[in-house]
């Protein structure tokens, strides 16, 4: 239907125009964000690179990603295997509760972690903020390796045993290699979704600010507007390449994982 | 291994950790959330007692009625804008696209990159000096800038609206993809041409899809902070941002919780009782 | 002394017991199968016999060795999985190779054992094509090959045949039976399809609701059933309700209703019945011979077989018409039937 097709890809247009504001925008000559253009201009990027507030914050962002994604993964690959092998009772609800966060607004998650913080005696840290994004990290790890499961025959991991591999060798041999690509495709979508995620961090870095949060900090300097949009057009684009491969990665085995009768 | 029946004891084991972090992070937390809401701010801590005075006043005060009328107000509008704009994109990639997986990532990732930026992204095309007007002028449309776009409830829908966009596709392509076709031809077969097959077969079929993607969209819109903080304006503040005020500085911690509480809850019932509507709806269809 | 000992098994799952109080023989070097409607519980005996699953109570000894607490990889079994579970991420050669990692041969060695048992199953060539460039039949092949190179003393087998079409699913049963007598492994299969297990088999165990109905060559399964289920199961039948009047050697009188007074042959008495006891008399088609004399009926439904044809035959005092299975019946409607008694059995009536 070809009505139906040009309109599909005037959403898509709708859907990334706006971002392309930011690369288009990062290259301009001008310190002013409007039309009409002033010319070709690598400046911001170049003042970026001088920026050590800024390279710290990226620093806090990737420490802060690289946790969160390894541990999301580890929980979640724990859970989506305690789910998918066993007859757990309660399943259901278990599964529900670690969806929850997904429901709860941000704000409220990250206001009650702030109480909690408070109770405890601990202070505004990196470590609140990883634990802010377990939160919401958990759920995507574990939808995308509970999908990674179920698509694989569990007859295998008795196959193996049957031709004598004890359960670790099974799980080097036939459990890690046909769980890799999902694995690896948790620990980027993860990694992405801490990387990118504001308000959790803005209430919870205290001193240690990550990217999203130093960007904030700086939307209210206008002189400085050029150089976030330059900062944000290489997220974006660092983004953008991680969500390809993770997709890519994630439909490799997507063929692979069972074959069988 | 794969044992079942017996190591129901190591599936509990494996799935402990991520529980525990969950009674953490989120059932300890939202514990404190409801206790902290029954106290009354007192200089840096709270004073001793439990009363309801916090609700009484998150009820009895009329400019937060009204910012909860507000926030749901605007909140709705997204939905239905983002779920009626994105069905027709999710019916052309379930019925119409041949390479289906290509649209789909296509149209994910958008998802995937940083909220923040997007919302900045719009702040930057409807500002008084923005791109839009800056645009409009220079191509000589309008002499002044135009004063609407921007800080008012029009653009925090607008921005949210575009932030959801990617993310309602999903759940209705994947009910419309789930569809028998040959409930379709069934249908031509008897006589139905395609806009009655649209209304009588497809339609109601995708509805648990629609009904998904519109609570997914509805419950976590209005408690949303980032987009009426910077597009919104005075005029376009949600219930986020007078709870955030309660939290910084030397603010009223108790206010903001029950705020919070109320907030949810009223969702959650709205929330509900759409589900109810539509299943009504559809049983009544019948 | 039988290589499989299998001593009041049981294993329930939250609820009435799947395997109940099972006890078992196999011979070494036998061709056995486990055979039963599904629901039975004859795959999840198989599967505590491979160690997938832990019997609640009773033991499993293969060649003396008592087997409850020994894990699958330590078992000297190995299994042809239903859904064959071939290794997606690994060719038809690694695949077959998988169980031997542990002997460590030189390459030259293991190739030359991998090629003889690709030539045992006659997948000569494939050895680097992935599973999903295999069809249904070439890959029961390498599962099976895979569990063969191992040389187990004890080859499960679990519903190896199901996926496959009648004339692929009729060349695997002879192949695998040919495989069976010349590498001289006990093979323990586990099939709902009664023709496969009476075909392939030394002995089959019926099982039902959990428990072992009957262990016995097929002939014996076939022509002595010893109770109504085990008949009804295997082949088609015929059961007429009857009371026993008198037991002697010489021959057995009872009281068979519609038929009236007939004397079976004692050894076609199940054990356990007395005097005085309704039964089951059992008849099958093939031995219910049409006559110039006899029970008078009509013929209702005849379908043409080729060499036997099938006809349903009422007769008065009986709504559910006789099956009968002959060459040719006599001209018109009414016929006779004789039923000679020397081909009646009697079961317990439940």
């Amino acid at each position: 239907m070809k009505s139906l097709r040009l309109y599909a890809l005037a959403y898509l247009a709708f859907l990334y125009l706006p971002v392309l504001v930011l690369p288009v925008f990062s290259f301009n000559n001008s310190e002013f964000i409007a039309f009409p253009l002033s010319g070709f201009t690598i400046r911001w990027y170049q003042g970026l690179a001088a920026d050590t507030a800024m390279q710290h914050a990226l620093g806090n962002s990737l420490k802060v990603g690289f946790a969160t994604a390894l541990l999301s993964t580890m929980l979640g690959l724990a859970a989506a295997r305690a789910v998918t092998r066993y007859r757990l009772k309660g399943a259901g609800a278990a599964l529900g509760f670690i969806s929850l966060p997904l429901f709860i607004p941000d704000i409220v998650l990250a206001l009650s972690l702030m109480l909690l913080l408070g109770a405890g005696g601990l202070p505004l840290s990196l470590a609140a903020v990883v634990l802010g994004h377990l939160l919401i990290c958990v759920p995507f790890a574990l939808t995308v390796l509970i999908a990674r499961f179920e698509g694989f025959d569990r007859n295998l991991e008795e196959a193996s045993a049957d031709l004598g591999e004890d359960p670790l060798m099974t799980f080097w041999r036939v459990t890690f290699p046909l769980m890799l690509p999902g694995i690896v495709a948790s620990l980027l979508l993860t990694f992405i979704t801490s990387f990118d995620e504001f308000l959790l961090a803005f209430f919870l870095s205290g001193t240690e600010a990550t990217l999203p949060v130093y960007i904030w900090g700086q939307l209210r300097f206008p002189e400085r507007l050029p150089m976030v949009l330059a900062l944000g057009a290489l997220i974006l684009t660092a983004s953008v390449a991680l969500v390809i491969l993770a997709e890519y990665v994630r439909n490799l085995g997507a063929q692979k994982t069972t074959v069988g009768a | 291994m794969a044992q079942t029946g017996r190591n129901s004891a190591e599936g509990y084991g494996l799935i402990a950790p991520a529980l525990g972090v969950m009674a953490l992070g989120l059932a300890a937390p939202l514990a404190l959330l409801l206790i902290t809401s029954l106290k009354t701010q007192s200089g840096l801590g709270f004073a001793q007692g439990w009363t309801l005075a916090q609700y009484a006043a998150v009820i009895g005060r009329a400019s937060y009625r009204v910012l909860f009328l507000r926030s749901l107000l605007i909140s709705g509008a997204v939905t239905l804008l983002t779920v009626a704009l994105a069905y027709p994109v999710a019916y052309f990639v379930a019925f119409h696209a041949r390479r289906k997986f290509v649209w789909l990532v296509a149209l994910t990732i958008p998802f995937w990159t940083s909220y923040l930026l997007r919302v900045f992204a719009w702040k930057i095309i409807l500002g008084f000096n923005g791109l839009i007007n800056s645009g409009l002028m220079r191509l000589h449309l309008i002499h002044e800038p135009l004063s609407f776009l921007l800080y008012n409830p029009f653009a925090v829908v607008v921005t949210l609206a575009h932030a959801w966009a990617a993310f309602a596709i999903l759940p209705i392509y994947v009910s419309l993809e789930k569809i028998d076709r040959s409930l379709l031809e069934a249908a031509a077969d008897l006589g139905d041409g395609a806009l009655r097959r649209f209304l009588r077969i497809t339609l109601p079929l995708s509805m648990p899809g629609v009904i998904g993607a519109a609570i997914l969209i509805f419950v976590p819109t209005t408690g949303d902070y980032v987009t009426p903080q910077l597009v919104g304006g005075p005029k376009g503040a949600m219930i986020a941002n007078l709870i955030e005020v309660q939290f910084v500085g030397a603010g009223n911690w108790p206010l903001g919780a029950a705020l919070s509480l109320m907030g949810m809850a009223m969702v959650a019932v709205i929330a509900g009782l759409f589900v109810m509507a539509a299943r009504a709806g559809a049983k009544a269809a019948r | 002394m039988s290589f499989l000992f299998i001593r009041g098994l049981s294993k329930s799952f939250g609820g009435p017991p799947v395997v109940d109080a099972v006890s078992l023989e196999v011979e070494h070097g036998e061709f056995f199968a486990l055979l039963g409607p599904s629901g039975c519980g004859k795959t999840t005996l198989l599967r505590m016999i491979a160690g997938f699953e832990t019997p609640d109570s009773g033991t499993i000894v293969m060649d003396g060795e008592t087997m409850n607490q020994v894990p699958p990889h330590l078992r000297p079994t190995n299994m042809v999985f239903q859904s064959y579970a071939i290794f997606p991420h690994l060719n038809v050669f690694d695949n077959i190779a998988y169980g031997l990692r542990k002997l460590k041969l030189p390459k030259p060695a293991l190739r030359t054992k991998i090629e003889a048992m690709l030539a045992t199953v006659r997948l000569e060539g494939l050895e680097s094509r992935t599973a999903d460039q295999l069809s249904g039949g070439q890959r029961q092949r390498v599962a099976l090959a895979r569990a063969l190179v191992r040389e187990p003393k004890l080859l499960l087998l679990d519903e190896p045949l199901g996926a496959l079409d009648k004339r692929l699913r009729e060349a695997m049963q002879v192949e695998l039976r040919a495989i069976q007598r010349k590498v001289g492994i006990t093979f323990l299969l586990v099939t709902h399809d009664q023709e496969e297990a009476l075909s392939l088999s030394d002995r089959v165990a019926v099982m039902g609701h959990g428990k072992i109905l009957q262990v016995a060559p097929p002939r014996t399964l076939y022509e002595r059933p010893n109770c109504r289920e085990v008949a009804d199961f295997i082949g088609e039948i015929n059961f007429f309700h009857a009371t026993v009047r008198q037991i002697a050697d010489a021959g057995v009188a009872v009281n068979a209703g519609i038929l009236g007074l007939l004397t079976l042959p004692r050894p076609n008495l199940a054990d356990g019945i007395r005097e005085g006891d309704h039964i089951l008399l059992a008849i099958r088609p093939e031995h219910v011979g049409f006559a110039d004399a006899g029970i008078a009926g009509e013929i209702g439904a005849a379908t043409f077989l080729g060499e036997r044809n099938h006809f349903q035959v009422q007769i008065a005092g009986r709504r559910e018409p006789v099956a009968v299975s002959a060459a040719a019946a006599p001209a018109g409607q009414a016929v006779h039937l004789a039923f000679p008694p020397e081909c009646l059995i009697g079961l317990p009536s439940e």
